[in-house]
């Protein structure tokens, strides 16, 4: 009966094959993106040992309050996310839709939430450049490379996600998922709940450490 | 292997976990008890990562190649921050040119 399915590919013996293959693929490209990452996280770890002082007088100028409430939203879009593989699995088209267009939603108030911050950080003369002025001089400024280069790349892969999510959403709500194949609906779930991973670490590392002293 | 479902009940309760350890988090930042406070805020955030990865994500009911294939980037990038660790950690600080023109500039400016 599987062999049926109009989704199998005629690489593979059966649907599960192949969905183990695609699994395999997206765990494959998000290890290429824990490198991507990885690289910046590695420079802030390296530069932070090298100037605890000046990045902890730095980390405190973000806006905890709002990272933290961020941090939340994302949280929340994930178990959206996870909600939507779960309707797909269960043919569940309207739910399905629902829950895709609630992560949408939840990723846009992060961008706008994310945008409200920036617009705060250049007002208060965080953003690298001529302009920079803050207490540590050029090694603050170096903790708001990383800040700025961290966060817009995450913000980059959050509208991505939304992009994808919007493609997703048209072709559940035109029924592409409802013959019990729904391998896009859980990769992009995948790389989804990766770019919110990304997120748990930033939070920690760019708004909460030193944040008391 | 068939793909297993999880009740949404499950989603939930680890969503309200994901938020417990949010507020936990926050709430240990607000103490000053030195290098605990950045171990304690690593340590909460790699069990976030550990539920979305496990449950979320699924890995949890998957099999032992998809286990493999997540584990192996977080591995990989461990491996980039040990060995580079090691020898930043061990080694004296050399002044770099760029703190030395910083410096120049500084002090030409007083």
């Amino acid at each position: 009966m599987p062999e049926a399915s109009p989704a199998l590919a005629e690489q593979f013996e059966n649907l599960e094959q192949q969905r183990e293959a695609a699994r395999l693929g997206l765990w494959t490209f998000l290890a290429t993106e824990i490198l991507f990452f990885g690289g910046l996280f590695l420079g802030y770890i390296v530069y932070r040992h090298a100037y605890p002082h000046d990045f902890a007088v730095a980390g405190k100028r973000t806006n905890v309050f709002l990272g933290g409430a961020n941090t939340a939203v994302l949280l929340t879009s994930s178990l959206t996310m996870a909600l939507a593989v779960h309707a797909a699995q269960e043919n569940r088209t309207k739910i399905l839709v629902r829950c895709l267009l609630l992560t949408i939603f939840f990723g846009l108030v992060f961008l706008g939430v994310k945008a409200l911050e920036y617009t705060q950080d250049i007002h208060e003369h965080l953003l690298p450049g001529p302009s920079f002025f803050a207490q540590g001089g050029s090694r603050a400024e170096l903790f708001f490379y990383f800040y700025w280069a961290m966060t817009a790349l995450h913000g980059f892969h959050v509208l991505v996600g939304i992009c994808v999510l919007g493609v997703v959403a048209v072709l559940s709500a035109r029924g592409h998922y409802s013959a019990g194949y729904h391998n896009l609906v859980e990769l992009t779930g995948l790389y989804w709940h990766f770019v919110d991973i990304i997120w748990i670490f930033l939070y920690p590392l760019l708004y909460l450490i030193d944040r008391h002293s | 292997m068939k793909s297993h479902i999880v009740p949404t009940k499950t989603y939930f309760l680890i969503w309200a976990g994901l938020l417990v350890l949010l507020l936990l988090t926050r709430g240990i930042a607000e103490f000053d008890l030195g290098i605990i406070n950045t171990a304690a805020a690593l340590f909460i955030a790699g069990i976030k990562m550990l539920l979305v990865i496990l449950f979320f994500m699924h890995v949890r009911y998957q099999s032992r190649v998809v286990w493999i294939f997540a584990a192996a980037g977080f591995l990989w990038f461990l491996i980039m921050v040990s060995l580079t660790m090691s020898d930043y950690l061990t080694r004296r600080a050399v002044e770099s040119p760029y703190d030395a023109a910083t410096t120049a500039h500084e002090i030409s400016n007083r």
